[in-house]
């Protein structure tokens, strides 16, 4: 048997994560992947009005903040059958858009890109050399021998002060780094300059939803911030959005190409087999049809049938996770009734999160998904976007399947989905010019009622299911991308995605397990959201084995 | 300390900040918290010639991020600022490099050298049920956690309405027993709260704590006064609406365009004490009522319960 190494915390995510893995010969032969909190939102909502629902919900996550809403307020305008006014429709996307571009765009700079870049490096940069590196590789509107020296002189009196603060024992200087000191420094700017983007990016959700994190506009039956359709807001929005189009364009996607051409040996490594995704962006009051990302379940990595993906086929397991024993249920006959134990990953039960399964299949979701599924869909402009992103770096298809293709992929939406922003807010200037202005569509409240909502956002499939009893929630339950991605295995003894992908990932040294955070934050992992049940009655008490 | 003052305005200039915006933007926030004009150029050297950074050490406990989300929107001064140059931020879960045992030695490392010396900032609440079992991190429980390191704190800030009252896991029946930081530990917080809160009022807090060197005036739950010392609905603009007896009575109505009052809609904004009519969220850009939902006192010990239903006016 191998060597066993546990990293807890994983930092760099939302939430409590610990990843125990097995090293054998220099690679890794065996992984578990743990959630250890549990906040018991579901609970909480038993008994509640439907309306209030999307506001707990919301609270499950604040990195992936506004999406759980979206979701909770489909699912219960499913239940009732009412349909939104194409203006709230339209200012949702808009919303969502304006998620995806905040997130991958904090994913990729704040929360994935220290496994890549070596900030300590980017000290012994020239700072001429980084001017002509950017020049060469982007069209970013930062760069110049002055720019990069403050930037230099800026994190050295940092590194000097001894005050390192968030950069402290951090892997520096491994053998796993690959960039030229100069690549480091051209990111280790971009990172802060990205930090700043980020504040801007997220006051699209501040002008149509009051603030973010957690915007406040949306209701069952449509959205609040009619005053907000104005001609002011409107423009404040389009020039918002354009800024970080432009950061996108020029800066997000060329340091991606940068950082991945010394990476490419990682199109090999991280890979796994199925994939699910709900698909989003409804372009008409028709869904699937009208989806902008399409629905679609990919099986043994075919690309070249891509079959449908439908919400009945989804099961939780519970077998590996700290509950009692149950056969895995579809997320409307969903319960949950933990049973609080040790931490066994070789035998028994070691997570918080449950398996979910798709057809019995343990499936990826997330970025990675949505392209391969709409790549063998053959929407256009992802197909031109990854096969000129393949081209670029000289790598064949398969090599998407891997750690490399996710983060690219993570790129490749963000470009596609924000470009096409702009048709929905012409759509909604359109709109607007004609006098239409209605953003809500009045409905009763039935006594008893069944729904759900799907949607994919940034980290996934994402799908909440409601049961209305007596005008109250009678039952509540929703599947989130990270306890797809994190989960357990399940009653078959099937490693959860995260697992199987860390199999086979080589590791150099075992006190620095550096190749396994690269995998992991690839799948930008969110756990608080992925366990947010709890039991309400045991008065057990559980503990963890300290390793 | 004026060379330095003068390298702060050249790298501001460089960013295409005039001192002129800075000056600005000082008195923005010395008003904010509610110290009278003389103390602008105070506040403006506590960003222009920081002496050594405080140390800082950021928990995480049950949380959603969100509150440390909105820490990062921070865009005046900007949180690549904060970071680098205000505070020193020792431990940091969400944007820290460092993973597994190396985090864990960082914030042991931290507690031992600032013993007594630094600022707590919190997040989240803390399970208390069976002995705090349903969170960890490295093995301990949160409680652990908590108790390993608050204690030796100069003072501990509660950020955000979990950490400052339970928040949302603590709505009815919370199931882990979650409390806020303050009740968990029994001791005095200086209570930040809001769902999220905004982050104007974090920096506020900590500029006074340089400034004046202590910590700002408190209302009774804990919360600075400055922030926390009137209503939404007597700092709201559509407070005239209310005395003139406009309404909104339906979403998306002509009511509901004229702007009018959200108490019918389930406005809490009577029952709650913040700053959102005037600071705003996102760099002033909006705040709920202005998109035109009720407030839903998201600031207010309790509000998922005693708010709620949030649709029903009282």
């Amino acid at each position: 048997m191998g060597k066993r190494i546990i990293i807890d915390p994983i930092t760099r995510i939302e939430g409590h994560l610990r990843i125990e893995v097995e090293i054998t010969d220099g690679k890794v032969s065996n992984a578990w992947s743990s959630g250890q909190l549990f906040r018991g939102i579901e609970i909480i909502l038993q008994g509640r009005d439907p309306r209030d629902a999307q506001h707990f919900v919301q609270r499950s996550c604040g990195v992936c903040t506004y999406v759980h809403a979206l979701s909770s307020v489909r699912a219960v305008e499913n239940a009732v059958g009412v349909e939104i006014p194409d203006n709230a429709r339209l200012i949702r996307n808009l919303l969502h858009g304006a998620q995806y571009q905040h997130d991958h765009i904090v994913h990729f700079y704040h929360l994935h890109a220290l496994d890549w870049v070596d900030i300590v490096s980017a000290l012994k940069a020239d700072p001429a050399a980084t001017s002509k590196l950017t020049d060469n590789v982007s069209n970013s509107p930062w760069g110049g021998i002055n720019y990069y020296k403050n930037v230099q002189a800026r994190l050295s009196t940092f590194v000097e002060s001894g005050q390192l603060g968030p950069f402290q024992n951090a892997y520096w200087g491994h053998s796993a780094y690959k960039l030229p000191p100069e690549a480091n420094l051209m990111a280790a700017a971009h990172y802060l300059e990205a930090l700043r983007l980020q504040a801007k990016t997220a006051r699209m959700h501040a002008i149509f939803g009051g603030k973010n994190p957690h915007p406040q506009s949306l209701v069952v039956g449509g959205v609040t911030s009619i005053r907000d359709l104005s001609p002011e807001r409107l423009a404040e929005f389009l020039f918002t959005w354009k800024e970080t189009q432009e950061f996108v364009k020029n800066v997000y996607i060329p340091d991606l190409l940068a950082v991945a051409s010394f990476y490419k040996d990682w199109g090999g490594i991280g890979g796994t087999t199925n994939f699910l995704t709900w698909g989003d962006f409804p372009e008409t009051g028709k869904e699937p049809e009208s989806l902008y990302m399409p629905r679609g379940f990919i099986k043994d990595r075919n690309l070249k049938k891509i079959l449908d993906a439908e919400q009945e086929k989804v099961t939780e397991h519970v077998a590996r996770g700290w509950y009692e024993k149950g056969d895995p249920k579809h997320p409307y006959e969903g319960e949950t009734k933990p049973a609080h134990g040790d931490y066994k990953p070789d035998d028994g039960k070691y997570s918080w999160i449950k398996a979910p399964r798709y057809n019995g299949a343990s499936s990826e979701v997330g970025p990675l998904a949505r392209v391969l599924v709409a790549y063998g869909k053959g929407q256009p402009e992802i197909k031109a976007t990854v096969d000129s992103v393949a081209k670029q770096l000289d790598i064949p298809l398969p090599a998407l399947f891997s750690t490399l293709g996710r983060t690219a992929a993570r790129g490749i939406e963000t470009l596609v989905i924000g470009q096409r922003m702009e048709n929905w807010i012409n759509e909604l200037i359109g709109n607007v010019k004609n006098g239409d202005k209605k953003v809500y569509q009045k409905w009763e409240m039935p006594d008893e009622a069944m729904g759900y909502g799907l949607n994919d956002v940034p980290r996934g499939a994402l799908g909440h299911w409601i049961k209305i009893k007596d005008k109250k929630i009678g039952n509540y339950q929703y599947v989130v991308p990270s306890t797809w991605n994190l989960g357990p295995r399940c009653e078959n003894g099937k490693l959860g995605p995260v697992e199987e992908a860390l199999i086979g990932t080589p590791i150099a040294d075992p006190k620095q397990p550096l190749e396994v955070l690269r995998t992991v934050h690839s799948f930008d992992p969110c756990i608080a959201c992925a366990i947010h049940v709890i039991d309400p009655n045991s008065n057990e008490v559980y503990k963890i084995r300290v390793t | 300390m004026e060379r330095k003052k003068e390298e702060f305005y050249t790298r501001l200039e460089k960013k295409g900040v005039t001192r002129r915006d800075f000056m600005k933007y000082c008195t923005f926030l010395t008003a904010t918290m509610g110290l009278n004009a003389s103390f602008v150029s105070r506040v403006a050297d506590v960003f222009a010639a920081p002496r050594q950074r405080p140390p800082v050490i950021w928990l995480n406990f049950a949380e959603c991020t969100g509150c440390a989300e909105s820490f990062l929107r921070s865009s005046y001064p900007w949180a690549d600022e904060i970071v680098l140059e205000l505070i020193n931020l020792e431990y940091q879960e969400t944007i820290m490099a460092a993973s597994g045992h190396q985090a864990e030695e960082s914030l042991k490392q931290a507690v031992e050298k600032h013993k007594g010396k630094f600022i707590c900032i919190t997040e989240g609440a803390i399970a208390t049920k069976y002995d705090g079992a349903y969170g960890k991190i490295g093995g301990r429980t949160f409680l652990e956690v908590a108790k390993s390191v608050i204690p030796h704190a100069k003072a501990t800030i509660a950020y955000g309405t979990c950490a400052s009252f339970g928040g949302v896991q603590a709505a009815k029946p919370n199931p882990g027993g979650f409390k806020g930081v303050g009740e968990a530990l029994d001791i005095k917080t200086i209570n930040i709260p809001g769902c999220p809160p905004n982050p104007v009022n974090l920096v506020g807090t900590i500029v006074n704590y340089l400034l004046l060197e202590n910590l700002p005036q408190l209302d009774s739950l804990g919360r600075p006064l400055f922030a926390y010392g009137k209503t939404v609905h007597d700092q709201c603009p559509r407070r005239g609406h209310f005395e003139a007896g406009e309404f909104v009575r339906e979403f998306g109505s002509k009511e509901a365009e004229n702007g009018w009052c959200l108490y019918h809609m389930g406005c809490r904004g009577p029952m709650t004490y913040n700053n959102c009519p005037i600071v705003r969220f996102n760099d002033g850009t909006s705040w709920p009522v202005q998109a035109g939902h009720p407030c839903m006192g998201c600031s207010e010990p309790d509000f998922w319960d005693s708010m709620s239903p949030f649709y029903e006016s009282f």
